[in-house]
């Protein structure tokens, strides 16, 4: 069934040979599993539709992952939304089938439709926060499910939900099924959601982006047991998604969506090694990793079509490098390069294109040299910012949140300094810390030898210009009220930098093309701007006062992986010009390889391995960033390794454990690391950690995998 | 007279024309930035908004029209040239409904009655004293036989006001539509034909139905009113029609007044509360909480009833009756607006808290952004839609709770006309027999269209407002 080549990339590292032959079993044997074709689905208006779903074929064969990529507002989630017919009200499917086994979903009554969803198609959602009911115990949500779909007596029911609860790998299930939603982390909500869909023993599990809310090791922790289940119950997987990594790790063939269709199907493994579209070929160029630093990343210019407006030929043309005259006005049929690859493009109609999609762009030059860097423009001691828990009438304070707990760091002239660790480690108040957009409880913030920390109000206006922020949402990062003008302009009107109205807008225009942005865009408000484009605008904001320092604060999370890109080169054009220095606060491990200089891993408030860049990502040597490392989802087959699970979940900052905080999760655990919190270890002038073992000379495995 | 003099400015007028210019003021300014303007543009197509806001023009223009007051000029009983003025204020509507005003009848009377609803002995020119019901002083007068002629006379001066309110009608309908088409260039009759058949943008057809239906019943009201008590008369013999009208203006003041009263002290405290929280927000909150926990009606009647003595004893502070009772109107509305602001306080200090940790908001303070410009320019403008949602959604039941506190004797004044007094005043007479039904249901019909019509156009501007809302569509 799949070539040869493909058997290495089809699914994860863990690998399981029987496993393999059973599926292989499998799907030699049954028909597809799903099948939908011409699937059309319109929303909104009867005179100005919205084909958010145009078109789309599928097949997904029982027991194996099917995976569904594409940007945002492609229609990946509306497909999923048409399988299981629950379209929000203004949706209509306007034609094709959905043909479930033997069964025509499209032509079941509403009732039976009911018994379907949940029963033979279960589906979990990205957000586990709001999928689950708050007021009403985990146990008793997963009872209503396995209730509503066998007639059990009230004590089968019962019974059945600590086993479900067992099977998503929740410890001590009778306790956890009597607690409620807010008393799980985001993990094992996720898994909880899961239980839910399976107490129907469902045949196809739809997963809506089942892990892009979560951490790395969480990730990595929830896409193991999706495999785990699959393997045991044999149900096939839809995948929805927009990390490749993922795809790559997780899913035994794909489709790419974009614009409401279906640009291209394959293999993993075909799609990985010889990306037929140009689209394709562009995400994974687009990709930030470490060998592309010399260079810009490729970027997609422009961004996703509307979808209310008819379309001629291909729906990549706008944004597309290899765009021929035909394009424009002829739509593209599906072409064949291999026996299993199918693809939209007229690039492969005839014989095959000549060169592959992915032609790097190479217009600037590499990254910030590490000799320009200069001395220390900001060096943080023993930053401690605390939150007090009140409790009781008078509001008495009983205890601490540390969120941050002893940071220290240095950042250079021209550097980045990346700030990498799991949500909740404090890596965020780190920053706002340092701006003092947060009061620190103790510590210095030095910049340029002032220490900020013990400024007044006023005096502390005078260091704004010096230090400035952007944002990881840049939908919440501007005032909706406020011409993009006066956003931009802001800085300057209130830091007397261009008083006069004439002269800051002059300024405005030239800071919007300084990040690529037109001057009209000034008179405009932010709504009218797109996600890449309003981040944009955010930086115009920040660089108007001409800062040396720029907290980046997730800057790309919320974006799209070509957009990501177009801002990443963004961010590296400016620090090569302006000489800046970056605190780049980020969960993306990918990110971080292409941009920062050097890196430092946040755990639960404290700085717990310290170095550049290859120090830390080649040859890391604290057991959570080897964790954590391991757990990020590569594209790259000869880079993958073993995933370290972490067992649990990140402690509260409430209630640090004693002795080094990460102990309980550790794998290299030993009876001395519950004693006293590991002081530093100095391996290089550059290289610091905090960990006992490697501390006393008992040398860890020092590469990745 | 009749000639227009020497002003009279009360209390309540002054706060109305200081609100009809921060509304100018505000429509002038949100005609220029784009995000005010849009959910107005919004409450403009939709049919049910432009409707309500003509219901409520008709309302607002006999409210306004009757908060300019003056004393009117009278015959100088000695013959002098020198002007004298009439202890007495009037005011526009007063003044123009002269008729209604002074046809005054001895005591009850139904609705288009030709006769008292009370008999009366009275003496026949043959010296025989019978109990009758006499002929009404002016409604139905210029009947020679009130039996036979009334019916075909009211249905003659209803035909007529209808013709005269279409008339009218096409006429104003006219001048709009061709004012329109001047504008944009056309004729009239390309702007006639997409409004007529309901293809434009903004609901044109709908606002000139009801306009329509306005003006025709306006017309048909104002041409009997001349010759019936078409709302019948009450106790004292008052046309309650003319009672209704004046009741617009008491049920406009405080609908508006008090929410203009609380507006500074509801947005201040409420944004510092959620801004600055700490201390400040810690003060806020008790407060709220205090004044939130005494019953609203104990406020009122204490703070009613302690003016009401102070007033008592400087009667010759007043210059009259009128403007007393405007104190006693404005008094109410001060002392409704401290017991509602809390509501709105609660609700921005909410938002602000929220707004506080906004992105935008740590952009700003990070460019060093003081803290008044941030309340001033990001969270203002943030919690603004709140504010007037609140507004619009308050108002209907404000003009209620005056019924309410009339009722109850602690409401305006019992010599100003109100819907409430006029309540009040029929609550005896529904018991006795014959019914007297009619002050009631009068109040009852004007206030309920009013209050219908805000509500309508309350939850026009609430979806139009409201960001969830807005996505949802």
């Amino acid at each position: 069934m799949f070539p040869a080549t493909s058997r290495r990339y089809a699914t994860t590292v863990r690998k399981d040979h029987n496993h393999k032959a059973a599926k292989q079993f499998l799907m030699n044997n049954a028909c597809p599993l799903l099948r939908v074709s011409a699937l059309t689905t319109l929303l909104g208006s009867e005179d100005r539709p919205i084909r958010v779903v145009d078109g789309v074929d599928l097949e997904i064969r029982r027991g194996e992952t099917f995976a569904l990529l594409g940007e945002s507002g492609c229609g990946k989630s509306m497909t999923a939304l048409s399988l299981m017919r629950l379209l929000p009200s203004s949706g209509r499917i306007t034609k094709g089938s959905v043909r479930l086994g033997d069964t025509e979903l499209l032509e079941l009554p509403e009732r039976t439709m009911r018994r379907v969803r949940g029963g033979r198609m279960g589906m979990i959602f990205q957000e586990p926060q709001t999928s689950l009911n708050p007021v009403l115990t985990v146990g008793r949500q997963i009872a209503e499910a396995v209730r509503l779909r066998e007639d059990h007596s009230r004590d089968r029911t019962l019974k059945r939900v600590p086993k479900l609860l067992r099977a998503v790998g929740i410890p001590d299930p009778e306790r956890r099924s009597g607690e409620y939603p807010h008393q799980l982390s985001g993990g094992m909500k996720q898994r909880v959601m899961i239980a839910m869909a399976l107490a129907g023993t469902p045949e196809l599990l739809i997963a809506d982006e089942p892990t892009t809310a979560l951490d790395v090791t969480i990730q990595a922790q929830v896409l193991r047991l999706l495999k785990g289940l699959q393997r045991e119950t044999g149900m096939a997987v839809l995948l929805i998604t927009h990390d490749l990594g993922v795809v790559a790790e997780t899913a035994d063939r794909l489709a790419v969506m974009y614009a409401g269709q279906i640009l291209e199907t394959a293999s993993v493994a075909d799609f990985f090694a010889r990306p037929a579209h140009p689209y394709s070929g562009k995400l994974m160029a687009s990709l930030p990793a470490p060998e592309k630093r010399a260079g810009a990343l490729a970027v997609i210019p422009g961004r996703v079509p509307t979808l209310d407006q008819p379309f001629q030929g291909c729906r990549f043309v706008d944004r597309c490098h290899r765009v021929m005259d035909r394009c424009r006005d002829q739509e593209p049929a599906w072409h064949a390069p291999s026996p299993k690859h199918r693809v939209r493009c007229h690039l492969w109609d005839g014989s095959e294109p000549t060169a592959t999609a992915g032609s790097k762009e190479s217009g600037t030059k590499g990254a910030a040299p590490c000799d320009r860097m200069g001395k220390t423009v900001l060096r943080v001691d023993d930053l401690k910012v605390h939150f007090p828990i009140h409790k009781g009438v008078f509001r008495r304070v009983v205890g601490q949140v540390k969120a941050v707990d002893g940071v220290s760091m240095d950042l250079r002239a021209g550097e980045t300094l990346a700030l990498v660790g799991e949500s909740g480690c404090g890596k965020t108040t780190v920053g706002k810390g340092i701006l003092r957009l947060i009061p620190s409880t103790g510590g210095i913030v030095r910049f340029n030898g002032t220490d900020l920390t013990r400024l007044g109000g006023r005096a502390m206006r005078g260091y704004r210009k010096d230090l400035q922020i952007i944002f990881q949402d840049p939908f919440a990062a501007m005032n909706p009220r406020m011409l993009v003008g006066d956003i931009v302009g802001e800085g300057l009107q209130t830091l007397r930098i261009e008083p006069n109205r004439a002269k800051r807008l002059e300024r405005v225009h030239s800071l919007l093309d300084r990040v690529g942005m037109p001057a009209e865009a000034a008179d405009r408000y932010p709504h009218e701007f797109s996600g890449g484009q309003r981040q944009r605008i955010c930086i115009a904001r920040a660089l108007a006062v001409e800062p040396k320092v720029i907290v980046c604060d997730e800057p790309t999370s919320a974006l799209d992986v070509s957009v990501q890109a177009q801002i990443l080169n963004l961010l590296q054009q400016l620090q090569r010009d302006l000489g800046l220095s970056y605190l780049f606060i980020t969960h993306n491990l990918s990110v971080v390889s292409y941009l920062a200089h050097a890196v430092a891993v946040m755990y639960l408030g404290r700085i717990v391995e310290r170095g550049t860049v290859t120090e830390i990502l080649d040859a890391p040597r604290h057991p959570y960033t080897k964790a954590l490392l391991s757990a990020v989802p590569t594209v790259d087959p000869d880079r993958r390794c073993e995933v370290i699970q972490l067992e649990g979940d990140m402690p509260s900052p409430s209630q640090p454990p004693v002795g080094c905080h990460f102990h309980p999760r550790c794998p290299e655990t030993g009876p001395e690391c519950a004693r006293a919190y590991p002081t530093e270890t100095r391996l290089s002038p550059t290289h610091t950690l905090h960990c006992v073992r490697v501390g006393e000379g008992s040398q860890g495995k020092s590469d990745r995998c | 007279m009749g000639v227009l003099e020497l002003p009279v400015v009360l209390l309540t007028d002054a706060l109305i024309y200081l609100l009809l210019l921060t509304v100018l003021g505000f429509a002038l300014y949100a005609s220029r930035h784009e995000h005010l303007r849009a959910p107005w543009r919004r409450v403009g197509r939709s049919r049910i908004g432009v409707s309500a806001l003509v219901v409520l023009g008709f309302y607002v223009v006999i409210g306004l029209l009757d908060s300019v007051h003056f004393h009117p000029r009278e015959k100088d009983p000695a013959g002098s040239d020198a002007a004298v003025y009439s202890p007495e204020v009037l005011s526009l509507l007063d003044w123009w409904l002269t008729p209604l005003r002074e046809h005054q009848e001895k005591t009850y009377s139904a609705p288009f009655a030709t006769h008292l609803y009370a008999k009366e002995r009275s003496e026949l020119p043959d010296g025989r004293v019978i109990r009758d019901y006499p002929r009404l002083r002016w409604g139905g007068r210029h009947l020679a036989d009130p039996y036979r002629d009334r019916l075909p006379d009211i249905a003659w001066n209803t035909l007529y006001g209808l013709l005269k309110g279409l008339l009218c009608w096409t006429l104003v309908a006219t001048l709009l539509l061709w004012l329109r088409a001047r504008r944009m260039g056309g004729g009239l009759r390309q702007t006639w034909t997409p409004a007529w058949a309901g293809h434009t943008a903004a609901p044109r057809r709908s606002a000139l139905l009801t306009l329509g239906i306005m003006l025709v019943l306006g017309f048909m009201a104002g041409e009997l009113a001349g010759k019936y008590h078409i709302l019948g008369t009450d106790k004292v013999g008052e046309d309650v029609f003319y009672q209704s009208l004046k009741g617009v203006r008491t049920g406009l003041v405080i609908g508006t007044l008090t929410t203009l009263v609380m507006l500074p002290a509801a947005i201040l405290l409420g944004i510092m509360a959620g801004y600055f929280r700490g201390l400040a927000d810690d003060i806020i909150q008790y407060l709220y909480t205090t004044l939130s926990s005494i019953p609203g009606v104990l406020l009122i009647a204490a703070a009613i009833l302690m003016l009401q003595i102070y007033m008592s004893n400087h009667e010759q502070d007043f210059a009259s009756l009128v403007e007393r009772a405007d104190l006693r109107l404005l008094f109410l509305c001060i002392i409704l607006g401290v017991t509602s602001w809390t509501g709105l306080c609660r609700l921005l200090r909410g938002e602000s808290l929220k707004l506080r940790e906004v992105d935008y908001v740590q952009a700003a303070v990070a460019l060093g952004v003081s803290h008044a410009t941030v309340i001033g320019r990001h969270i203002l403008p943030n919690v603004l839609h709140i504010v007037l949602i609140t507004l619009v959604l308050d108002f209907s039941g404000l003009v209620l709770a005056e019924a309410v506190l009339s009722y109850i004797n602690i409401g305006v004044d019992p010599t100003m006309d109100s819907w409430g007094n006029m309540i009040n005043g029929a609550r005896l007479e529904l018991a006795r027999e014959p019914v007297v039904w009619w002050s009631l249901t009068a109040a009852f019909l004007f206030m309920f269209t009013l209050v219908l019509f805000a509500n309508l156009f309350a939850d026009v501007v609430r979806d139009a407002f409201d960001p969830r809302l807005r996505d949802a569509r």
